[in-house]
């Protein structure tokens, strides 16, 4: 039979297996794609870059007109001695740590039985519950903060590390974070431990618990990472240098400096951004996952 | 419709050979299943004919024009995937009419909202449509063209994939394990139906699957693939009468077939557990065989009936059975000087032929054993002779007790 | 006796048991939850709807019930308005840019097998950094002077800028920031919806006839991620919508009120001048913003069901 093909017919004989122009092309491709990454990579470098070198820059050639990438005197020293003279900032990231930790382990330990009641237990207002939760999940701090201000300077907390953590202890999100992922668990399992003769208390933290870790581990990063940065409620409730978290500090830090300083003030950033920073860099599939999960809902 | 020709085309990843020095004619209209063992290399073989994999040597001809340099639409070749890969957002129509809509059509004619513009799309459109309504008249699916993919049932998707695949009279259709996500009846089903489709339009069909009863009930030809080469090219008959390895006899044919260890004995006769078969290879006196039987091709009596003209038997006890309704396999423990375990298909109930002991005598003609040497290759029949046209002296019966 | 017997009168009131054991557990392992939620969320919420029909302030010995007052004040307030239409334009720069560099850099980071996790990190960067420090130095970067920014632009002949004072730039500036800050977390969220596609789907598109990558985006790659795309919509309008941080760091509202958001506008009525009737009407305002946002999310989600 003839071929009635309208195949297109090749200009010449390949004899290699992918010819000169399809390579051209993939490698023309290949660069235009990774011009455009490296150049947004340089975007959202630059900052961090030119924090870390002016932080060991000195002051004339801070403030020198020709621009050098390298410092020609490393006042390194001087800029990290000073910052750390000005403000308590090791005190600020022990502050961070302390009001991090203390939000997060409150939050599991509230939500984590809420969660399994709401996805495995029958109770009446369980459907209730759940819708509030829902709602919950659409009010931004800023809505309860002037209320929650108000009751805190009434009984006199204000300036407490209590004050900062606070209106964090319960985290609706994480009630429904670990829900769905409780509700995937098998019942099976429940009802077996239930016939070994588990508590339910004991159910919840010795048998689901455990499975539930790559839940509670993203939701712990997700946490951290919030709280650690945030600074709308610290600045409200906090004017007490001693307790101040790390974003407030470097805000009480750039009002002392009135922002001329800025050796000092990016050595300060440096030290402040430094540990969620390496923390990322060390476990950067476990930040990047938990922070997915999180934000996917 | 064309042929599709393979020459040399091998593929490796690093050190790693996934194909090697592959040759093969399929002829236009041919119906060619590539079988084999998951990760011997079939879908890939299919992949670099589509050309979504690029071989690291060798060409690939279609219709006689060679094609690596083409891209895969270029080949003018539609795929049938596994999954079917129907686009989930589309309705069946959208889903068949889409290679008909990129061909022909062009950026600006289906960019949305700027489409409405174009009064070429207007015209092009009604004549898609007429052919999608063309192909899903054929396979029966006209009602469920305003359906998307996810309202479908895995029959009913197959056929979409299938629209899909034809709406383009391509010069070849790729099928990767096209029925493995349907279960057993309905794959039996569409079985058949593809192969009616194939005989309909008369169009080349490569099929790869790991499913030997697809490849021997549907094919023209069969390709039998392990470790990246063909083993056996040929009609499904043969790679059932003839396999060229001991793979493929043990891939083909169920219940898998027996293989016996077996040597070279004085004269050049085939022993078989120390007894000489009527059977005279021109290996070297000594070496080691292997004898392969068909379940098939073994006859079960009461061991008092065992020994017949031209039979040979071997004793055992009967280990198990199993009741297929039409046939009974039976599992035999095989008794000294033999050893190990025979399957055989028998059409009667095994109490027929098991005495008190549950022994029985299973028998076989000579001439049913293939032979393979100690690589696994087949002894070509040339170099077989059967004892008894020579003038050595009759071998003793293989019975015991 | 026999086994039977024994059996038979148990089995029903352990039924009941088990119900009861549910009950009891379900309903104290809710109680802390619960106890909070109404702590921190319901009473709130209760007081501030109060509040916000009060002309109270922190520290005023007479507190009126002033009705939807304090509401009129805000649609007549030059600072509140000027806030709220400053807040949408920022959003309005952020939403297109964050969410479109998002996609692209998924898209292009999608196909890298090797380099893909060192971009994933860099991009991901910003995310974990503390945003108020990196505002500090994003204000040295755009320094008029003694920025490497204006630097570069001088050195390229142009005058230099002054992004932060300048009251045209400044609301674009801090959009520009906060698309530095929001665009690796949109990336992420891309990618895990990139990856969720088959690659079959791809195979099958170049088998049938879309030849360059622009088709197959159309094709498959556009309308699978239509409801990632909605989500990052979402969540992208809602930060925005809430930006706060830059502003107070590296503005504080101005110059001359043209950096001036709704949240800024609300912490220093409620903070710093003590206005909390004024303040809770203007909460509430938000509130009513960020369920609006909420509430597209919701039917957006509802969307997923037909794939």
């Amino acid at each position: 039979m003839a071929t009635p093909l309208a195949l297109p017919v090749p200009t010449r004989e390949p004899r290699a297996v992918t010819p000169l122009s399809v390579l051209a092309r993939r490698i023309a491709s290949l660069l235009l794609v990774h011009a455009v990454l490296i150049a947004g990579a340089v975007v959202i470098l630059l900052p961090f870059v030119w924090m870390v070198i002016t932080s060991i820059k000195s002051p004339p050639e801070i403030f020198a007109v020709d621009f050098s990438l390298w410092p020609k005197h490393f006042s390194g020293a001087e800029n990290y001695g000073h910052a750390l003279a000005k403000v308590p900032l090791v005190r600020f990231a022990l502050n961070g740590i302390i009001v991090c930790l203390g939000i997060l382990v409150v939050q599991v330990l509230v939500a984590v039985p809420c969660a399994y009641a709401l996805a495995k237990l029958r109770f009446p207002g369980r459907n209730a519950l759940f819708t509030l939760v829902l709602l919950g999940l659409c009010i931004p701090i800023q809505v309860p903060a002037l209320p929650l201000y108000m009751g805190l300077a009434k009984v006199g907390m204000l300036n407490t590390y209590f004050a900062i953590m606070m209106p964090f202890f319960l985290s609706v999100f994480a009630i429904f974070l670990f829900r769905q992922f409780f509700k995937g668990y098998p019942d099976e399992i429940i009802q077996a431990a239930r016939l070994d003769g588990m508590s339910e208390f004991e159910i919840v933290w010795r048998i689901v618990v455990p499975s539930a870790w790559p839940a509670i581990a993203a939701f712990a990063v997700f946490s951290f990472v919030a709280h650690w940065n945030d600074l709308y409620w610290p600045l409200i409730v906090i004017s007490d240098t001693n307790l101040a978290t790390p974003p407030l500090g470097m805000m009480f830090f750039a009002d002392a400096e009135s922002g001329s300083n800025y050796g000092a003030l990016t050595a300060a950033a440096t030290m402040l951004t430094a540990p969620l920073v390496l923390a990322f860099l060390f476990a950067r599939r476990r930040f990047i996952d938990g922070i997915t999960m999180t934000g996917i809902k | 419709m064309a042929s599709v020709e393979l020459k040399a085309v091998g593929k490796s990843f690093g050190d790693v050979h996934v194909l090697s020095g592959i040759d093969l004619d399929i002829a236009d209209g041919e119906f060619l299943t590539l079988v084999g063992a998951s990760g011997c290399g079939k879908s890939t073989l299919l992949r670099i004919i589509a050309g979504l994999e690029v071989q690291s040597t060798g060409n690939v001809l279609i219709g006689g024009a060679p094609v690596d340099h083409l891209r895969p639409h270029e080949r003018r070749v539609a795929m049938v995937f596994q999954s079917y890969a129907l686009y989930p957002h589309m309705k069946v129509f959208g889903n068949i009419a889409l290679p008909l809509v990129m061909s022909r059509l062009n950026v600006f004619e289906r960019l949305p909202l700027i489409r409405m513009l174009s009064p070429r799309r207007h015209r092009v459109m009604p004549e898609i449509a007429r052919e999608v309504r063309a192909v899903a008249e054929q396979l029966q699916i006209e009602a469920l063209l305003e359906r998307r993919p996810s309202q479908l049932s895995g029959g009913q998707r197959q056929r979409v994939a299938l629209g899909r695949a034809m709406v383009r009279s391509p010069a070849a259709f790729l099928m990767d394990e096209p029925l493995s996500n349907l279960d057993a009846k309905l794959r039996v089903h569409m079985r058949s139906e593809l192969a009616d489709l194939h005989a309909r339009l008369g169009a080349t069909f490569i099929y790869v699957t790991h499913d030997q009863v697809e490849a021997m009930t549907m094919s023209s030809r069969v390709a039998m693939m392990d470790n990246g080469v063909i083993l056996q090219l040929g009609r499904p008959g043969e790679l059932y009468s003839r396999p060229a390895t001991v793979k493929v006899a043990q891939f083909i044919g169920t219940p898998t077939i027996n293989l016996l260890p077996a040597r070279v004995g004085a004269g050049h006769v085939v022993e078989l557990f120390g007894t000489a078969l009527p059977v005279r290879v021109k290996h070297a006196v000594g070496s080691a065989l292997t004898l392969g039987l068909r379940p098939e091709a073994v006859t079960a009596a009461p061991v008092a009936l065992a020994a017949r003209d031209h039979q040979h038997a071997l004793v055992g006890r009967l280990h198990r059975s199993e009741n297929l309704g039409a046939e009974h396999i039976l599992h035999v423990d095989l008794a000294e000087p033999a050893s190990g375990t025979l399957t055989c298909k028998v059409a009667s109930e095994p109490e027929a032929f098991v005495d008190g002991n549950r022994r029985l005598a299973l028998t076989f003609s000579p001439a049913a054993c293939h032979i393979f040497d100690s690589d696994g290759r087949r002894i070509g029949d040339a170099d077989v002779q059967s004892a008894a046209e020579s003038s050595v002296p009759a071998p003793a019966r293989v019975a015991v007790q | 006796m026999s086994t039977s017997a024994l059996a038979a009168p148990i089995v029903a009131p352990l039924r009941n048991r088990q119900q009861w054991v549910e009950r009891f557990a379900g309903m104290g392992f809710a109680f802390p939850a619960f106890m909070l939620l109404l702590v921190i969320d319901i009473v709130p919420l209760l007081v501030l709807l109060y509040l916000s029909f009060t002309n109270y302030e922190l520290g005023a010995l007479d507190t009126r019930f002033v009705g939807l007052d304090n509401f009129r004040k805000a649609v007549g307030d030059a600072v509140f308005r000027r806030s709220l239409g400053n807040t949408f334009v920022y959003v309005a720069i952020v939403l297109p840019l964050a969410v479109g560099l998002g996609l692209l850099i998924a898209v292009l980071l999608h196909s890298r097998k090797r380099t893909r996790s060192f971009y994933e990190v860099i991009y991901f960067l910003p995310v974990t950094s503390t945003l108020i420090a990196m505002a500090t130095v994003w204000q040295f970067l755009l320094h008029p002077s003694l920025g490497p920014i204006n630097g570069v632009l001088k050195a390229l002949g142009f005058h230099e800028v002054a992004f932060l004072s300048e009251p045209s730039l400044v609301l674009p500036t801090l959009a520009a920031i906060g698309i530095w800050h929001l665009v690796g977390f949109n990336m992420v969220l891309f990618l895990a919806g990139l990856s969720a596609i088959p690659r079959d789907l791809y195979e099958a598109a170049e088998i049938d006839g879309c030849r360059s990558g622009i088709d197959r985006f159309m094709t498959i790659t556009w309308p699978l991620l239509g409801p990632t795309t909605m989500f990052v919509i979402v969540t992208t309008s809602i930060t925005a919508f809430k930006v706060f941080d830059t502003v107070a760091v590296m503005t504080r509202g101005g110059p001359m009120g043209s950096s001036e958001v709704l949240l800024y506008a609300i912490y220093l009525e409620g903070y710093q001048y003590f206005h909390m009737g004024y303040a809770a009407a203007l909460t509430l305002v938000f509130l009513v913003f960020v369920l609006l946002f909420s509430i597209v999310q919701t039917f957006a989600l509802d969307r997923r069901v037909h794939y």
